[in-house]
């Protein structure tokens, strides 16, 4: 954790005063005044009972959920009122995600999945994308699955894909949903460890909805919520 | 921009159902070849209903006609100049058939430009003596050469050689069916009496067959001399002067200032053949209206086609929209998807076309009224073929809007919540 001292500083995602409000069928607040921050190269938990809002927070939290009040700033932006293609690119750049159910495009081998975001975003040639995703597979031991087609891996397997697509345009955050919702003890623990050592060894960023309390008790920080307002922090 | 990431994405989506895709593909396929097919051969049809006309029609014909002259005395006359005169039961006067120079108009003609050629034509009419009874037919006197040359005359003697009307003395090349009304066959001496009561005996060289019955059974041929000594006239006597030009639009206005130079009466072949300009409009008319609604049908089969695919798709579109995919792209994607249907759809059509034409144009069709015609005619204009490839990219255009703009506005966040 050499130099994490003055990169806490760093805020890397600021929330103030959200408010949500479902209107179908009947009105109902699902997030109250929410405010927090978040600092470069904390590993977060987001945890609360089903239905206390933490899931709607992350979708609003990674621009895709743009129905709300308040603001939203990434990396010192406000992003409350910007137009689609513009968060569009801003996630591509910025954020990686990881959901619960590993989502993966079935027509695309492993390795063109990883690579998809970084040939969006278009910083570096084919080759080099291609190198890139090469080196994260590598790191999350996956490489040998690269050349194989995205339906033919496992649920383990296909969760540890999608973490080396989320890293592969070196974003400012990973977000997940419940990200071992869908995974066994073993493979819960691995792509646990992978977070672990992203946030510790290579001072990434993670925001992670669970509800799995063991998860969260290794984390750096946890968030509770409950009916749509943050309760700890 | 991303565009050849955006191709990627598409064609991996198109071959991952690769069975779906060629159904649409095939609807597609198969009207353009149909619209070729239907369109090529109804305007080859066309292009032969006319020919059968159109192509012996002079394009402008010159002569004079039998009328009482426009200025009568009367009102030529100085005193009553200012006066309305009422002349009633006006007759033509002394005018004659003959084109008056006809030997400098015919020069002048032939170094006209815009003229292929001309020829000179006499009609004389006659009656055929069959026994007791006589048959009136008309004789046309002609330059079998240039007739040849200009409109084809070759293709419609149908039996003997038609360079004998001018090789034979005393020739004719009879009308098939005038031929089967006097019995006469090649070889053989027919009977003519003229109008002037002269009465001649030509000997058949040949039958001409025009595909119309009605004039078969009245017109035959003979050289110009011939013609001309039927009628007892000089050798410089012609009724008609025959006019092909190198181009047919241009007959009304050569018509009109040959009319005005020559001061003669000079018809044009629009004129002369209206009705069959618009019989070929007509049909053309149907053959696009058929061949469009068999696109808009296949059009109908990708909307549909698309429409499911971007169900299964839900997920893909949500995670490409989630991992920094913008609406515009998927938009893309799946207009992209559409026109890679309608484009190679309708390439594999155009072929299929054209062979289906081919097929056609084997096919042996043989008939009596038509003795040039041995299969079925086939136009094989280009124009078809870039009609019907605009047409299944542009009908692939609007099948895939609707779907792509219902994708581009799939929200992620309900689809990956709510699984």
């Amino acid at each position: 954790m050499k130099g994490s001292e003055e990169k806490m500083q760093e805020i890397i995602l600021e929330a103030r005063n959200i408010n949500k409000e479902f209107h179908d069928p009947v009105t109902v607040q699902v997030l109250r005044d929410i405010t927090f921050t978040v600092n470069k190269g904390e590993f977060v938990s987001v945890i609360g009972k089903s239905g206390c809002g933490k899931s709607t927070l992350l979708y609003i939290l990674s621009t895709m959920d743009t129905d709300y009040t308040g603001e939203l700033f990434i990396d010192k932006e406000l992003m409350s009122g910007r137009p689609d293609t513009e968060l569009a690119r801003i996630r591509n750049e910025k954020i990686g995600f990881v959901f619960q159910f590993h989502y993966l495009l079935n027509e695309f081998t492993v390795l063109r999945n990883v690579m998809l975001p970084g040939l969006k975003l278009g910083r570096y040639s084919e080759q080099e994308v291609e190198h890139r995703a090469m080196e994260r597979l590598k790191m999350l031991g996956i490489d040998h699955l690269a050349a194989q087609s995205a339906y033919r891996v496992s649920g383990g397997e296909k969760q540890r894909v999608a973490i080396a697509r989320a890293l592969i345009n070196d974003p400012h955050i990973i977000m997940g949903d419940e990200p071992t919702g869908n995974l066994d003890k073993r493979n819960s623990d691995t792509v646990f460890n992978i977070f672990k050592e992203l946030a510790e060894e290579h001072n990434q960023t993670l925001l992670i909805v669970t509800h799995d309390s063991e998860f969260a008790e290794n984390t750096h920080r946890i968030i509770e919520m409950e009916d749509g307002r943050i309760i700890r922090s | 921009m991303n565009f050849k990431l955006i191709y990627s994405i598409a064609k991996s989506m198109l071959l991952a159902r690769w069975r779906q895709t060629l159904v649409a593909a095939v609807g597609v396929t198969f009207s353009i070849a149909m619209f070729i097919t239907l369109l090529g051969f109804m305007n080859g049809l066309n292009d032969m209903l006319d020919g059968l006309i159109l192509n012996r029609t002079p394009h402008v014909r010159l002569y004079n006609e039998i009328k009482p002259s426009e200025n009568q005395p009367v009102n030529v006359a100085g005193q009553y100049k200012n006066s309305y005169n009422f002349i009633s039961s006006v007759k033509a006067g002394i005018t004659r058939q003959e084109i008056y120079n006809s030997g400098p108009i015919l020069q002048a003609v032939k170094a006209d430009e815009r003229v292929l050629g001309a020829t000179p034509k006499l009609l004389a009419q006659v009656f055929f003596n069959e026994g007791t009874i006589e048959i009136t037919g008309v004789i046309n006197g002609i330059d079998v050469e240039e007739e040849s040359r200009l409109f084809n005359f070759q293709d419609y003697v149908t039996a003997g050689n038609p360079i004998d009307a001018k090789n034979v003395a005393n020739s004719i090349i009879l009308g098939k069916g005038l031929a089967d009304i006097l019995v006469a066959d090649i070889g053989d001496v027919v009977q003519v009496t003229t109008a002037q009561g002269e009465r001649f005996s030509l000997k058949v060289v040949g039958y001409f067959q025009s595909g119309i019955q009605e004039i078969d059974k009245v017109q035959s041929y003979a050289s110009i001399a011939t013609t001309q000594k039927l009628l007892g006239k000089p050798a410089n006597y012609m009724t008609d002067i025959q006019v092909k030009l190198h181009d047919l639009e241009q007959a009304p206005a050569v018509a009109r200032e040959y009319a005005q130079l020559f001061n003669i009466d000079a018809e044009d072949i629009q004129t002369a053949n209206a009705q069959f300009e618009t019989g070929s409009n007509v049909r053309s008319l149907i053959s696009y209206a058929v061949g469009v609604t068999l696109l808009i049908v296949a059009g109908f089969g990708i909307f549909n086609i698309l429409n499911m695919m971007i169900y299964e798709k839900m997920d893909s579109i949500a995670i490409l929209k989630a991992t920094g995919f913008s609406g515009r792209d998927v938009n893309l994607v799946f207009l992209l998807i559409a026109m890679s249907i309608g484009f190679f759809g309708g390439i594999v059509g155009l072929v299929f076309g054209f062979v289906f034409s081919a097929i056609i144009d084997s096919i042996p069709f043989v008939t009596a009224a038509l003795p040039t015609i041995t299969t079925y005619p086939v136009n094989y204009d280009v124009v078809y073929y870039v009609i019907g490839g605009v047409f299944s990219l542009i009908t692939t255009y609007f099948a895939g809007f609707f779907p792509a703009r219902k994708a581009s506005r799939v929200d992620p966040v309900e689809i990956i919540r709510g699984k």
